[in-house]
C-alpha cells in the first residue's frame, strides 16, 4: 500500500509529463509556442464554469472545452501558419494569446472569481469517494490510473507522429520551409495538424489538472507564466525523446520537494531559483536535456568499442 | 453627457502618458534586438533589479534619490553586459529560438533570485509626487516626469545613434551584420556596447517605474510582455515603429481600460497585436 504523498507526487509528475509531453509534440518541429497556458486554461475553467453555472457534467464540458481549445488553435494558428509567422515571431505571437487567456479569466471575474481562483461544486455528498459524473474522485488511486491512462496515450500519439510521414514533413519544414513547399509538402495543412493535436492534448490535461486539484487559478492553468513552465519542464528533460518531457516533470517536482524536505519553508524560492540557473546552462551546454545528453553518452560509450572493429579506416554506412 | 466626455478626455491624455513610458521601456529592447538579433525576454526582471536598487539605496542606504538612481542606471548596464558575455554570446551561433528561450531562463532565474532575496513584499520609495489638476482632469506628477523622461531619452539615443561614431557603428552592424567585420568594426564590441546600453535603458525604465508603481519579483511579469510586444507590433529593431505602437497599445489599455475594465483594455490591446501581425507580420515598421 502506498502513501498518499508519493502517490500525490506520482500523479503529479505523470499529468505535468503528459502536458509537457503534448507542448514537446510541436516544440521539437520548431514550433516553439509560449501559447499553451492558453489551452490549459481553457480547458480547466471551461469544465469548471460549466459544471458550476450550468450544471453540464464535465464529461460534456471536456467536450466544450476540446471543441473551444481547438477553434482557438484554428483562429491562431491558420494565419500563423499561412503568413509563416515563425521562430521567435510565433513564440510571441502564442505568447500573446496565453496572456490574453489569462487576463479573460481575471476580468470575468463575476462568473470565474478573477484572480482568486474557482472551486468546481462538490459532487460528493454523505461520505460518497466518487461521483464519476462529476469526474471527481477522493481516492488518490482512481487519479493515478487516470493519469497515467492519458499519460500513456500521451506517449502512443508521440511514437505515432514519429512513425508517420508527417514527422518527415514537419522536420524538412523546421530546416527550411521553402524547400519543403517546393517538394510538395502541404506545409500549412502539417503545421495545423500537429498543433490541433497537441492543443488538444494540452486542454485534455487542463481538464485533468482541474478535476484532481478541485481548484483552478488563472495564474497556476493560464498566462505566460504557465505557458514558460511547459516549454522549460519539456527542455530541461529533453524534448527531442520520447520520455524527455516526462523525466523533466519528474526533475523538477523531485527538485522543489527535496528542497522543501531538506530546508522547510525557509527559503520559499530556492528551488525555483536554482531551477532557472540550471535552465540556463542546459540550454547553453546541453541544448538536447537531462535525457537527450544521457542518451547520448550511453551511445557513445557503446560506440567507443565498437568503432575499431567496424572498419580499417574505411568509414562505415 | 459631458462628465462623460472630460472623463474620456482624461482616458486619452493618461494614454499619452502611459505611451510615452512604454516607449521608454520598449527602447532599450529595439536596440538589442536591432543591433545583437536577440530578444531579451528577461528585459522587464532587468527593470526589476534596477527598481530593487533604487529602492535599497535611497531607502535603506539613504542615498539622494537622484544618486541612487544614476546609480542603478550604472548596475542595470552593468548587468546587461553580463547577460551579453555569460549567457548570450555562448549561445550567438545556435538556433534563434535557443537565444529566446536561454533568455527566458534568465527570467525565471532573476525572479526566483529576488523572491529569495528581497522576499515578496511590495516595496514602495514612500515618495508621492502630487497629482495635476487641468479644470476636472487630474493628472499624475510622476506619469508626467515619466513622459518627459521618455521623450528625452528616446532624443538623446537619437542623436547618439545619428551623431557619433559609435552609433553610426552600430546602426551599420544592425543594417548588415556580416560586412561590418570588413569595414574594420569588431562585432563583438558593438554588441558589448550594445548590451551595456540596453541595460542603461532598461535602468532608466526602472528609475522612472518606481516613482509610480511598488517593487515586488514578479513586476516584471506585469511590464515584460507588453513590452516585447510592442517591440514585436513596431517591428523589432525598428525604434520608431515602436514608439507608434507603445502610443496605440497605451490608448487600447486606457480608453479601453476606462469604457470596461482594466483587463479588458489589456486584452483588447493584446488582441489587437495578433490582428496585427496577421496583417503585418514583420510590424508596423519592420523589415524582414
Amino acid at each position: 500500500m502506498i502513501g498518499n504523498y508519493p502517490l500525490h507526487l506520482m500523479i503529479l509528475v505523470l499529468l505535468w509529463g503528459y502536458i509537457y509531453t503534448s507542448w514537446a509534440l510541436m516544440g521539437r518541429l520548431g514550433l516553439v509556442s509560449f501559447g499553451h497556458g492558453a489551452f490549459m486554461g481553457i480547458g480547466a475553467y471551461t469544465v469548471v464554469m460549466l459544471w458550476n453555472h450550468f450544471g453540464w457534467s464535465p464529461w460534456a464540458g471536456a467536450l466544450a472545452a476540446l471543441a473551444f481549445a481547438a477553434a482557438v488553435a484554428v483562429v491562431i494558428g491558420y494565419p500563423c501558419f499561412r503568413l509563416k509567422i515563425v521562430g521567435h515571431y510565433f513564440a510571441l505571437v502564442t505568447l500573446a494569446l496565453s496572456e490574453v487567456a489569462r487576463l479573460v479569466i481575471v476580468a470575468l471575474r463575476d462568473q470565474t472569481g478573477g484572480s482568486l481562483g474557482a472551486t468546481p461544486n462538490s459532487a460528493l455528498h454523505g461520505g460518497a469517494t466518487a461521483a464519476p459524473g462529476a469526474l471527481q474522485f477522493s481516492d488518490k488511486r482512481v487519479w493515478f490510473w487516470i493519469v497515467l491512462a492519458f499519460w500513456l496515450a500521451g506517449l502512443c500519439v508521440w511514437r505515432a507522429v514519429d512513425r508517420s510521414m508527417a514527422r518527415l514533413a514537419l522536420q524538412a519544414i523546421s530546416e527550411e520551409e521553402e524547400a519543403a513547399a517546393s517538394i510538395g509538402i502541404p506545409v500549412t495543412r502539417a503545421k495545423l495538424r500537429i498543433t490541433l493535436i497537441s492543443a488538444l492534448m494540452t486542454c485534455a490535461g487542463g481538464v485533468l489538472y482541474a478535476q484532481y486539484q478541485l481548484y483552478v487559478n488563472p495564474d497556476t492553468v493560464s498566462g505566460i507564466g504557465i505557458s514558460l513552465q511547459m516549454v522549460f519542464g519539456a527542455i530541461a528533460g529533453g524534448m527531442f525523446v520520447m520520455l524527455g518531457p516526462t523525466v523533466g516533470a519528474a526533475f523538477t517536482l523531485l527538485l522543489a520537494e527535496g528542497l522543501r524536505l531538506a530546508f522547510g519553508n525557509r527559503y520559499p524560492a530556492l528551488d525555483s531559483t536554482l531551477y532557472g540557473a540550471m535552465l540556463v546552462l542546459f540550454i547553453i551546454y546541453m541544448p538536447k536535456g537531462i535525457l537527450g545528453a544521457a542518451l547520448d553518452a550511453l551511445r557513445a560509450r557503446t560506440a567507443k568499442p565498437a568503432a575499431p572493429r567496424s572498419g580499417n579506416g574505411m568509414p562505415s554506412a | 453627457m459631458e462628465v462623460f466626455d472630460i472623463f474620456l478626455l482624461e482616458a486619452i491624455l493618461n494614454g499619452l502618458l502611459l505611451g510615452g513610458l512604454l516607449a521608454l521601456l520598449s527602447l532599450g529592447l529595439n536596440l538589442v534586438f536591432g543591433v545583437i538579433d536577440v530578444v531579451w525576454i528577461c528585459y522587464a526582471e532587468l527593470i526589476m533589479c534596477g527598481m530593487y536598487a533604487v529602492y535599497y539605496l535611497h531607502v535603506q542606504y539613504h542615498w539622494p534619490l537622484i544618486a541612487a538612481m544614476v546609480a542603478a542606471i550604472v548596475v542595470v548596464a552593468v548587468l546587461g553586459v553580463i547577460l551579453h558575455q555569460c549567457v548570450i554570446r555562448p549561445v550567438l551561433s545556435a538556433e534563434p529560438i535557443n537565444q529566446l528561450l536561454v533568455t527566458g531562463g534568465v527570467l525565471f532565474f532573476l525572479q526566483a533570485a529576488a523572491t529569495l532575496v528581497f522576499g515578496i513584499e511590495f516595496r514602495n520609495l514612500g515618495v508621492t509626487l502630487p497629482s495635476i489638476r487641468l479644470g476636472e482632469m487630474s493628472f499624475s506628477a510622476a506619469r508626467l516626469v515619466a513622459f518627459c523622461v521618455a521623450l528625452a531619452g528616446m532624443l538623446g539615443m537619437y542623436l547618439f545613434l545619428t551623431r557619433t561614431y559609435l552609433g553610426t557603428a552600430i546602426r551599420a552592424i544592425s543594417q548588415d551584420r556580416a560586412i561590418m567585420p570588413l569595414m574594420g568594426v569588431s562585432p563583438a564590441r558593438i554588441f558589448v556596447v550594445a548590451s551595456a546600453l540596453g541595460g542603461a535603458l532598461a535602468g532608466l525604465g526602472a528609475c522612472v517605474l518606481v516613482l509610480q508603481y511598488d517593487v515586488h519579483p514578479a513586476i516584471g511579469l506585469s511590464f515584460g510582455p507588453i513590452t516585447f510586444l510592442i517591440c514585436v507590433m513596431g517591428g523589432l529593431g525598428s525604434m520608431a515603429g515602436g514608439f507608434i505602437a507603445a502610443f496605440v497599445f497605451a490608448q487600447f489599455i486606457s480608453v479601453g481600460g476606462f469604457l470596461f475594465q482594466l483587463e479588458w483594455g489589456y486584452v483588447f490591446a493584446f488582441a489587437f497585436f495578433i490582428a496585427v501581425m496577421f496583417w503585418r507580420p514583420q510590424g508596423i515598421l519592420g523589415r524582414r
